[in-house]
């Protein structure tokens, strides 16, 4: 494995709570090469051909493993967009984290686009991690469009935790699935922007089979004259159940467009839209201010607690 | 000791100036307990909120221990030793009961000590150290998290604004024995009540009668409460369910 440099692990700590060499599945791509890569008996990490991405394949039946596949970047200006696809077998249990970290110090923009497809086979289950984090001082954008493609197959779950709490300059995140008979998605996206960032996340989920269910939920702030847009689909092309909700703190001269959408196809689908943008109550300060916290420390633990 | 000199608390209704609190002066030692009652509306709240500073007043003066805090924070207070129940508790998207507690009592308490503010309330500890301080949480549950909070908080001054409102009978006697131990447990500390609960009238010390923004009687429990019985200023719990 290709050793790292003390920024690269910071930023691996911050995106995949990793601190030395991860037990299980990995892949780590530093500065658009792998710096490190282990398969294990169950779970085979495999690069494209033409040399896009990897492929992960995880064997039916697997049970309790994890794979991660942190990215980090600290080369001002590069620019990449990598295809990871992975292919977890029937009745299969794992985590997959993965995550990118960009630390920028020079005038270019750095931008990490990940692509990644799930095709999840019968009665799997999915722990997917995502975290993004920038970090630098330099005048370069820290940019990062991730695409994450679901299809699930029947009875199959997935569990999709999104984090961007700090540092991103631009982020352009799209995010689709398929869902079928029974099968199941639950997405936690958790933003915060500040300054002059940007943060555009769309989602499109499609319930097509009977008794498939979905639960989008996203809590975020805007902080300063950052801008962010929430967008999520729900179609239900089936007897199916589809929940969304958005809920966000504006600060500042921030700006939140939250557009909720529901399509149904079917007399039998069930979607919920709710959706919620205010500023903190000012009673919630003054509770916290009677337990001695000052104002700024007061908004700091609200929404720490709201972004949990 | 609080001692509250000539308080007055103005607002403007339309145009018109309208006192909601009249020139109001009363001292509270240490190691008493006393409560405020008197007719809804009376302005009974608005002397706490003025005494913790989330109000200001149009003229007067608040001197806690000797200190001047007419003019002082929210914050500034709660750090002078007063503490603050809410009549109606506030509610918090993702901070738990124990962020709350811990943020109470100002340091990050492990959660045994944390559990026991709880116990102290009736509440099962392990059933709600981790949960939300959100809408999940029913008006009783989080009156006594809020009360818990004030427990951990452990204030020279503590004040309780009706206490007792959306709290089951059962918990009553919970919350008068919280109450009764809060004196026992910290040192020299005094409590102020603004409660109609004849049972909570009954374990004062003095009771001051608010009406129209003035007082209109103060005095020993042993005077005051006597006369106050069957009136809208102290009403027994069944007659306040009923």
């Amino acid at each position: 494995m290709k050793e790292l440099d003390v920024i690269q692990k910071r930023l691996l700590e911050e995106v995949a709570d990793l601190h030395g060499v991860p037990a299980g599945a990995y892949n780590i791509r530093a500065n658009g090469e792998a710096a490190g890569r282990v398969s294990t008996a169950n779970i085979e990490i495999v690069p494209k051909e033409n040399g896009t991405g990897i492929d992960i394949h995880i064997k039916a039946g697997t049970k309790n493993e994890s794979v991660h596949i942190p990215v980090v970047m600290t080369k001002s200006g590069l620019k990449e967009v990598v295809y990871n696809d992975f292919y977890v077998g029937e009745d299969a249990d794992v985590l997959i984290v993965a995550g990118c970290g960009i630390d920028n110090c020079g005038k270019q923009d750095s931008e990490h686009d990940g692509i990644h497809r799930f095709f999840v086979e019968k009665n799997a289950k999915v722990k997917y991690v995502e975290k993004h984090y920038g970090s630098g001082e330099g005048e370069g954008k820290r940019i990062l469009n991730p695409g994450t493609e679901v299809y699930m197959k029947e009875g199959s779950t997935m569990e999709m935790e999104m984090v961007q709490i700090k540092g991103v300059d631009d982020t352009n995140r799209i995010t689709t699935a398929e869902l079928a008979k029974e099968a199941k998605l639950i997405v936690r996206e958790r933003l915060m922007t500040h300054g002059k960032q940007n943060a555009i996340s769309t989602y499109e989920v499609k319930l097509n089979g009977e008794g498939s269910k979905a639960d989008v939920v996203s809590r975020s702030v805007a902080k300063d004259n950052s801008y962010q847009k929430f967008d999520a689909k729900l179609v239900g092309n089936a007897a199916c159940s589809g929940h969304t909700e958005c809920d966000s703190i504006i600060m500042g001269n921030g700006n939140i467009l939250a557009v909720p959408g529901l399509e149904a196809n079917n007399v039998d689908a069930a979607l919920v839209h709710e959706a919620a943008i205010g500023k903190i109550a000012g009673d919630q300060i003054i509770k916290l201010m009677t337990l001695g916290l000052n104002e700024a420390e007061a908004e700091e633990q609200i929404i720490n607690g709201f972004l949990k | 000791m609080l001692e509250v000199k000539n308080l007055t608390f103005k607002v403007d209704a339309d145009g018109v100036e309208k006192s909601i609190i009249n020139n109001v002066s009363f001292v509270i030692p240490d190691n008493k307990l006393v409560c405020v009652t008197g007719p809804n509306g009376g302005g009974k709240s608005t002397l706490a909120r003025l005494i913790m500073g989330i109000e200001k007043p149009s003229s007067g003066q608040i001197i806690f221990n000797g200190v001047d805090v007419t003019n002082k924070t929210i914050t500034e207070r709660a750090k002078l030793g007063m503490g603050f129940a809410f009549q109606q508790p506030i509610r918090f998207k993702g901070l738990q009961v124990l962020d709350l507690i811990r943020l109470a009592k100002g340091e990050n308490i492990n959660v045994t000590r944390a559990c026991e503010y709880l116990a102290a309330v009736g509440l099962c500890a392990r059933d709600y150290i981790d949960r939300e301080v959100n809408s999940s949480l029913s008006g009783g549950e989080l009156k006594r998290i809020e009360i818990a909070t004030l427990l951990a908080k452990s204030s020279a001054l503590s004040i309780f604004d009706e206490p007792e409102a959306g709290i089951d009978l059962w918990s009553f006697q919970n919350l008068i024995e919280v109450f009764r131990n809060m004196r026992k447990n910290i040192k020299d500390s005094s409590i102020l009540i603004i409660s109609h609960q004849e049972r909570i009238l009954n374990i004062s010390d003095e009771i001051i009668v608010i009406k129209n923004g003035e007082i209109a009687e103060k005095g020993a429990k042993e005077d005051i409460l006597p006369r106050l019985i069957g009136t809208n200023a102290a009403v027994s719990t069944c007659r306040k369910l009923a």
